[in-house]
């Protein structure tokens, strides 16, 4: 090796392995290139999908807070204009009954006949909801006069409730009740204080079907419901829902105001339905508007539309993602690839014009001084052999001879090396391989002897001369016997074969006795940045001689197995194409 | 066949004396001059059959003594003789005018046979 001829001490660093050369580790190799692109995706996936999301998000917790806002006020609004229109109603009742009680006096209101004219001039008054019977009760709860469809004349009220409250109160509207006419109605009833200090109260029912016609239905959908209910959740109107009148509603209806409240909860089969409701001013009736599913009243985006747009913009977004990633760190490790092996190229190119430019001049200062010895050793001969009687005459002509020997191998030695220098760059020449092999041989150096590894050359008689580049042949060899000389174990063996492959190919086989390699290895060997010499070895040394060999046309393969060594096959054609 | 006369010149002076003297015991006049300046100097106060040249000396250098040579001398004949190889150095000294390029050690027999040759001027070795 070089480091023998230099003889400077320094640690043997063989510059023709290409294992030697460092260069920057391109970083996408296996588990980096997986990294990078995860974070790529990440990253691209984050930025782009997070403001999505969040908008989505934003835009529907929106649209539902407006869509909340609008429906309710719809229904306030539908709620409000039925309040009025049913205290109307029953105000205008309340005034009817006021204006009798100042009109006429007691005495007048005692004649059934008086009390008749007034129902029958108030019914011609009212369009709708006519009185059904009215009756005058004194301060006993006693029915002094009564007009109507039944006797009640003389029927005794004091213990009923209604004639408690509106002897306290001064008017009162009942609930609907069935009563002794077994049909729906309710009673308005209003006291009058006399002037002695007595009272009497005025007394009407009305048949209750008026109040449902007083509840405006226009605008409304088909699964709307609006219906009256006293505190104890009993129908005071019909309801789509649940039912006639006096049917009990079976879900809790929140307690009204005068306000119009709307809020959401769970109807009787626990779907969301949306409830306003709100108190009918002076009366135990409470309106309340039942609709159900707010949120598909409007048009617009629903949860599962928006939902499943979103998903579609998802997959849209990660596909793209994905290929733009794959794509991306493909390009770069390619490129990357593409760099590390020029930049290896490049240095190993240095590397090795350095040791030209270094071996050339090493040969050169031993050339001289050789140039002196075999000089001298000549002259010394020429002496002696002029002197017939020299002394010992043939012992000091086995000396010469032995110093022109070692002359002539030194000489060899420093030839070589300044043919290897010279040969670095040479093009296409006819080259004998068995030569060239015998050349590479000798340059594996001491390594070889001193771990006592044979190396054979076997070529096949008749075997032609090659047309192809040296200095690249001396590099594929050189790899290729570099890493059977790491396989093998001391007193190994590795044996160079050279044969012809048919007509127009030249095979070379090198085959050792070492360690073999692993099957799954064997696929990956010639990839390149695959090393199993972890932290020593970059990986590329395998990668190049395959590279090498394609470029000069011909084929490398590798046959092993753990344990039985490993044999490359170097196919070679005869001229290169 | 008349005396072979043979100008040796190398920076190397033991060199020199020893050529010099192996190529007198065979009969050629040789003479031994230890630089490219002293070269010329002889080879105007002497005739040479053949000049063998060092290519790399200190002061004048083996090319550039061979360019001067050849512009005073065109039809003398000269060796190149280097420890070097260098393929760039051969071409252009055989671009000179160079008859040979010769690479150290060179066996005396092998030099003689081609400074016979040069003297000459027959085909180059």
């Amino acid at each position: 090796m070089l480091a023998d001829v230099f003889m400077t001490g320094a640690p043997p660093i063989d510059p023709l392995d290409p294992a030697e050369v460092e260069i920057a580790r391109p970083y996408l190799a296996g588990a980096s290139a997986a990294r990078l692109r995860r974070t790529v995706v990440l990253a691209t996936a984050a930025v782009s999908l997070l403001p999505l999301l969040i908008i989505s998000f934003l835009y529907y917790d929106q649209y539902e807070r407006s869509l909340h806002a609008e429906a309710a006020q719809s229904m306030s609004r539908q709620v409000t204009n039925n309040k009025r229109s049913l205290e109307f109603f029953l105000m205008e009742r309340r005034s009817a009954l006021s204006f009798m009680v100042r009109d006429r006096s007691f005495a007048e209101l005692c004649d059934v006949k008086t009390l008749s004219l007034l129902m029958r001039h108030m019914n011609d008054a009212f369009a709708l909801g006519s009185f059904a019977d009215l009756g005058l009760i004194d301060s006993g709860g006693k029915q002094l006069c009564y007009t109507g469809p039944y006797d009640l004349k003389g029927r005794d009220y004091h213990d009923q409730d209604w004639f408690y409250r509106v002897s306290r109160r001064g008017v009162f509207i009942s609930d609907t009740f069935l009563g002794y006419r077994q049909s729906p109605h309710f009673a308005i009833a209003i006291k009058h204080e006399r002037e002695s200090g007595d009272y009497y109260i005025l007394r009407a029912t009305v048949n209750a079907e008026v109040l449902a016609e007083q509840i405006l239905t226009a605008g409304l959908s088909p699964d709307d419901d609006v219906f009256l209910v006293n505190k104890d959740g009993v129908l005071q109107s019909p309801s789509r829902r649940y039912g006639g009148v006096l049917q009990t509603v079976p879900i809790l209806i929140p307690p009204a105001t005068n306000e119009v409240h709307v809020l959401e909860q769970a109807d009787e089969r626990h779907r969301s339905v949306a409830i306003a409701c709100v108190q009918i001013a002076d009366s135990p009736f409470t309106l309340v508007y039942i609709r159900p599913q707010i949120r598909s009243q409007g048009a617009g985006l629903s949860l599962p539309r928006l939902l499943l747009f979103l998903l579609v913009s998802v997959i849209f977004i990660l596909v793209v993602i994905f290929w733009g990633s794959r794509q991306f760190v493909a390009n770069l490790r390619a490129h990357n690839l593409k760099r590390a092996e020029l930049m290896h190229k490049v240095e190993y190119a240095n590397k090795l014009a350095t040791i030209g430019r270094l071996a050339a001049s090493v040969a050169h200062e031993i050339n001289n001084p050789l140039a002196i010895i075999n000089e001298k050793a000549g002259l010394l001969e020429d002496i002696v052999k002029l002197q017939s009687d020299f002394p010992r005459r043939e012992k000091v002509l086995g000396i010469v001879d032995s110093i022109k020997g070692s002359v002539v191998r030194s000489r060899t030695v420093t030839h070589r090396l300044l043919g290897f220098a010279k040969r670095m760059d040479v093009g296409s020449e006819i080259i004998s391989l068995e030569e060239l092999l015998k050349e590479v041989v000798s340059f594996l150096g001491k390594e070889v002897e001193y771990r006592n590894v044979t190396v054979t050359i076997d070529a096949e008689p008749g075997v032609p001369n090659i047309e192809s580049a040296r200095g690249e042949l001396q590099q594929v060899f050189l790899n290729l016997l570099n890493n059977a000389e790491a396989a093998v174990k001391d007193g190994g063996h590795i044996d160079i074969r050279v044969r012809t492959a048919g007509e127009r190919r030249v095979a070379v086989s090198i085959s050792d006795d070492g360690i073999g390699i692993p099957k799954e290895n064997l696929e990956r060997i010639f990839e390149p940045f695959f090393t199993t010499k972890a932290g020593s070895g970059t990986g590329l040394g395998l990668s190049i001689t395959y590279g090498i060999v394609q470029k000069l046309g011909g084929e490398l393969a590798v046959q092993s197995e753990v344990g039985n060594g490993a044999c490359f096959t170097v196919l070679l054609p005869l001229r290169r194409g | 066949m008349a005396t072979l006369r043979v100008l040796f010149v190398d920076d190397e002076e033991e060199l020199v004396s020893t050529v010099v003297e192996r190529l007198e015991l065979r009969g050629i006049a040789a003479t031994g001059v230890v630089s490219g300046e002293e070269a010329l100097t002889r080879i105007e106060q002497q005739p040479f059959d053949v000049v063998v040249l060092d290519v790399r000396m200190p002061g004048l250098g083996g090319l550039e003594v061979i360019k001067r040579i050849k512009q005073l001398h065109p039809d003398l004949a000269v060796l190149l003789l280097s420890g070097h190889g260098a393929k760039e150095d051969a071409m252009t000294g055989l671009r000179l005018g160079a008859f040979d390029y010769l690479q150290k050690p060179v066996d005396l027999e092998d030099l003689i046979a081609i400074l016979h040759r040069a003297a000459a001027g027959g085909e180059r070795g």
